[in-house]
């Protein structure tokens, strides 16, 4: 063990003592908020296990039901569209407890209330890397899997489309009901029972819009709601978010 | 300057402390000592802005505590790590100030934990420290962060001889400086004798 270098020799040196403090202040709050989110990517990237779960379960679900329902391309095209997304839900669903669970345990999260960036900010950019490990990827998956429900070009394009707009819906949703839960046993159960009836709007939008683009009425009413959703969750969630996760806290 | 007036803490139905009135001024400290479970944690926590107290109330130069002014003057370190275990000692350190809302150089980040006894072990994973190590990677941020008011939950817990000495001297530095500090301990503090606030 090396030995601690007393204060004195470190002041010799023009940096020990209270009334030199090694950090700046930063001028813009923004810079805390992707300090998060560059610390959440690289923490999910010493994890990978637990990003590689999400994906192929989502994987694994929807390559499920073509295989159990066998090749009737009518009834596939049908169903396809609900699937992926039920599936995309779901996926997003796994990784939910974990968003602030860890760094509730090891105090972390206490320091980010005590920090003097605003927590909102803080919050959306866990909800950001959440999104980037969990929704991203189902977004750049899901046309391929959709090869599997005989769907077209152009409806892999609205399916990729509102996931891209839809999944981002469900993280920030997922964000409060995973700060709400926090800290109680069971966690896990409640939190499915208090956020999988919120997501039913952008799972009827979002599966909505691919059906409407193979009736040929176009998608175009559905990803505007799709959106609308998106801009409001945006909106409120950070807010919500760091009520609930300064309740859960005490 | 900080000031606690008439504070009283409920667990569940079972009071834990009533009536703490205690203040303290630039330049000086205050140890708060009592036995197990009789509230020490959830008083510093308090003082903190991470909980509400049943009663009485926390003011911070005469304002309510919880402010944006009152967060960035702030170190609160708790009995908890605080610390990621499959992050870097440097890139711990690194994120903790930048989430504080405050820039560290790689440089200076170095310069904190080596001055805690961490040379060589900066780029090591921490999940391979020992508890002593992991707690020296949080008090690292004692020498890199701007702050008046250090309020420390056990910081001599897991720490051999040298380093409590060492941690003991810069709280020492910081009062001298006209900053304040709440800790506690159960073990003797060397340090000039404070305020004792018994629970």
């Amino acid at each position: 063990m090396s030995s601690l270098r007393p204060p004195e020799t470190a002041r010799a040196l023009g940096l020990a003592g209270t009334d030199a403090v090694l950090s700046e202040p930063q001028a813009s709050p923004f810079k805390a908020m992707l300090s998060v989110l560059r610390r959440d990517l690289l923490l999910a990237m010493r994890r990978k296990a637990e990003v590689l779960t999400a994906l192929f379960f989502f994987l694994i679900v929807s390559s499920l039901f073509p295989l159990g329902i066998g090749p009737e391309p009518a009834l596939l095209r049908k169903i396809g569209p609900g699937v992926l997304w039920v599936g995309a839900l779901l996926a997003t669903m796994l990784g939910l407890q974990r968003m602030f669970y860890s760094d509730h345990l090891d105090g972390t999260l206490e320091q980010m209330v005590l920090s003097s960036a605003p927590l909102p900010l803080l919050v959306t950019g866990k909800v950001i890397a959440h999104w980037l490990v969990s929704g991203l990827p189902v977004v750049v998956l899901a046309p391929v899997l959709g090869l599997q429900f005989d769907l077209d070009p152009g409806a892999l394009w609205i399916l990729a489309l509102g996931l891209l707009i839809g999944t981002p819906v469900l993280s920030l949703i997922g964000a409060v009901g995973a700060a709400l839960t926090l800290g109680v046993r069971g966690g896990g159960a409640l939190l499915s029972l208090l956020v999988l009836p919120l997501y039913i709007p952008t799972l009827i939008f979002g599966a909505g819009a691919v059906q409407a683009h193979l009736s040929g009425q176009g998608a175009g009413g559905h990803l505007s709601l799709l959106g609308a959703l998106l801009a409001l969750t945006l909106f409120f969630v950070p807010w919500a978010t760091t009520a609930a996760l300064r309740i859960s806290l005490e | 300057m900080l000031t606690v007036h008439n504070l009283t803490c409920v667990r569940g139905t079972r009071p834990l402390f009533t009536g703490v009135d205690f203040a303290v001024a630039p330049g000086s400290w205050a140890h708060v000592r009592g036995p197990n479970g009789v509230g020490k944690t959830s008083l510093l926590r308090i003082l903190a802005g991470l909980a509400k107290p049943e009663e009485g109330e926390v003011r911070w130069n005469g304002e309510k505590i919880g402010g944006e002014e009152f967060r960035r003057e702030l170190m609160y370190l708790g009995h908890r790590a605080a610390v990621k275990d499959d992050l870097t000692a440097l890139e711990n350190l690194v994120f903790a100030a930048e989430m504080d809302g405050a820039t560290l150089s790689r440089e200076h980040a170095e310069d904190a934990l080596q001055r805690f006894g961490l040379a060589g072990r900066e780029d090591l994973p921490v999940r391979f420290l020992s508890a002593g190590q992991k707690r020296r990677v949080l008090l690292a941020r004692t020498v890199t962060r701007r702050a008046k008011l250090w309020i420390l939950d056990e910081p001599f817990t897991a720490l051999d001889v040298k380093a409590v000495d060492f941690l003991a001297n810069l709280v020492a530095e910081h009062v001298k400086a006209g900053g304040m500090a709440v800790l506690t301990s159960h073990q003797a503090i060397p340090l000039a004798p404070g305020q004792v606030v018994e629970l």
